[in-house]
């Protein structure tokens, strides 16, 4: 599908109704998770007198603020069966949802710039391939090849020593995904709920019953928290605790250029990613603001140092002008993972913790979300993930293994 | 960036510092009685304040001495700055300072 083939404009994709005084599950967080989990709810389990709440305006959270990057190249057996379920409902819910949010497979490289990111990646892609994900070793000049503008030069700090590539990376146009689980959920009978600010809980005895919101108080037989950045927050309005820390997490933008940037590159080493977009910005990320914050906005010397990096590996872009910058709140946990399952409180559960990659988790965090709504009972890919694992000490460490570095 | 006072130094741009999570999180005093559970809390469970955050700074490329810091997590704004062991201040009753120490 071509630029002058956009879908329909977003205001008549889905109705806007009023809250109705009960349902049989309400949503809270109108994000790609929150609209994904109402899809399958609806879709998977037949549950279609269902509610998704957002307190702002659909998916201008994290969703609209985040870099797109989906890939499945992650380490541990769990997470990668996990976001490689999540890759493959990517390649299919375009037609499924009957809408093209322009899922390019245009793959990703993560490089290396020391000796030990090296045995680090040859090691993930043994264990990617293992789990069935594809993914391959490149030497500099492969590297090259694939992205024709990147410095392989060995003069510089950190030079690049290799890459792990995943063909079947690559990213999507995020607000078209959001749109395209909205109209579903809609033509489902899905209410989706805008400017409806979730603000406490009832509880009966430990089973939660409503919730209460600034468009006035809602029966629900269950609950699910899909809130990103302000999951504790609402976990503590239900009287529990998440192992979650909220930080910043800025991105930028620059103007149009022709094509120049064939595939995604990230680093975790010198902390930048980079693509094209489909129009033509290059888009940008690195990393989180050390501390703990829930200001959409960052700080100026992390956009320093990406800049910096970004520059040393595409000499071409110190012509590039920076055109916006933003934030968003991520939900870190320590493990670097997920966290999907059941709460101390009874019908509630939470999918929350995908911090700083969550975007590319999307169908699968809906997925088994719902599937988990709907029986009370983890799926197999979510089982890992649960808030238990904390306790029992099998977590599941991500952190570098997954070429991530916060 | 925030302009952080380091109670040895003065003021100083945030790069110098690293950050060290919430503060007033002590050490059990009987690990060994402790449960799964309690151990979980320890370990993995901080606060996730909006709003006013006691956390923990040091001051790494200058006094290298740890210090606690009162901030407002939406605002960023600092509030207080005070020593490690010292009970967090009471905001409405301690006026925040500036780094030239003058009231704000
Ligand atoms: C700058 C940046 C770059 C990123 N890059 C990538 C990337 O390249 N690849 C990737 O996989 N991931 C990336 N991520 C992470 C990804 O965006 C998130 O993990 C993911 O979007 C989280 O799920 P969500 O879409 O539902 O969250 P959100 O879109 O944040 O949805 C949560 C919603 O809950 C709402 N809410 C909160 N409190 C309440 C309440 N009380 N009542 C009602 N509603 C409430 C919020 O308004 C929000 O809309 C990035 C994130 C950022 C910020
Ligand atoms: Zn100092």
């Amino acid at each position: 599908m071509s630029a002058d083939h956009l879908p329909e404009h977003p205001d008549f994709l889905w109705r806007n109704p009023e809250p109705k005084s009960s349902y049989d599950a309400v949503i809270v967080g109108g994000g790609g998770h929150g609209l994904a989990t109402a899809y399958f709810l609806a879709k998977n389990h037949g549950m279609t007198n269902i509610a998704v709440l957002e307190k702002g305006w659909l998916a201008g959270g994290n969703m609209a603020r985040n870099t797109t990057i989906i890939r499945s190249n992650y380490l541990w057996d769990e997470s990668a069966a996990i976001y490689e379920h999540a890759l493959k409902l990517w390649e299919i819910l375009p037609e499924e949802l009957e809408y093209d949010f322009l899922f390019s497979q245009r793959g990703v490289m993560n490089l290396a710039h020391t000796l030990g990111d090296v045995r680090e990646s040859v090691r993930r892609v043994g264990a990617n391939k293992l789990n069935g994900v594809d993914a391959e070793w490149l030497d500099p000049q492969q590297v090259k090849e694939l992205c024709p503008i990147l410095n392989i030069s060995d003069n510089i700090r950190y030079p690049v020593m290799g890459a792990t590539y995943q063909p079947r990376a690559g990213i999507a146009k995020h607000d078209h995904v959001a749109w395209a689980f909205a109209r579903k959920c809609d033509e489902l009978g899905v209410d989706i709920i805008q400017n409806c600010e979730v603000t406490g809980f009832l509880k009966e005895g430990n089973r939660v019953v409503g919730v209460k919101t600034s468009q006035g108080t809602i029966h629900t037989e269950k609950v699910g928290l899909a809130a990103a950045g302000h999951s504790s927050v609402l976990a503590e309005m239900a009287g529990f605790r998440l192992p979650i820390q909220s930080h910043p997490l800025q991105a930028l933008v620059s103007e149009l250029h022709e094509p120049v940037h064939p595939t995604v590159v990230m680093s975790n080493h010198v902390h930048v990613y980079v693509s094209q977009a489909h129009k033509g910005e290059l888009v940008m990320g690195a990393g989180v603001d050390s501390y703990n914050g829930y200001g959409q906005r960052g700080s100026f010397h992390v956009i320093e140092h990406q800049m910096a990096a970004a520059v040393e590996l595409f000499p071409i872009f110190a012509r590039a002008h920076v055109l916006r910058t933003w934030g968003g709140i991520v939900d870190t946990t320590m493990d670097a993972s997920p966290i999907i399952g059941t709460t101390p409180v009874e019908n509630m559960f939470v999918n929350c913790g995908w911090g700083t990659g969550g975007f590319k988790g999307t169908p699968a965090a809906g997925l088994t979300f719902a599937h988990t709504i709907a029986t009370g009972a983890p799926h197999e890919l979510n089982k890992p993930f649960a808030l238990e694992r904390f306790e029992t000490g099998a977590l599941i460490d991500e952190h570098g293994a997954a070429a991530v570095a916060h | 960036m925030l302009l952080i006072s380091c109670p040895n130094c003065g003021p100083r741009d945030e790069t110098e510092f690293h950050y060290g999570g919430q503060a007033h999180v002590a050490y059990p005093e009987s690990p060994d009685a402790l449960t799964d559970r309690q151990w979980a809390e320890y370990l993995f469970y901080r606060d996730n304040t909006k709003g006013a955050f006691a956390e923990r700074w040091v001051h790494s490329t200058g006094c290298r001495q740890w210090f606690n810091m009162l901030r407002d997590t939406v605002s960023y704004d600092i509030q207080a700055i005070y020593k490690m062991g010292e009970p967090r201040p009471d905001v409405n009753t301690t006026a925040a300072t500036t780094p030239e120490g003058a009231k704000k």
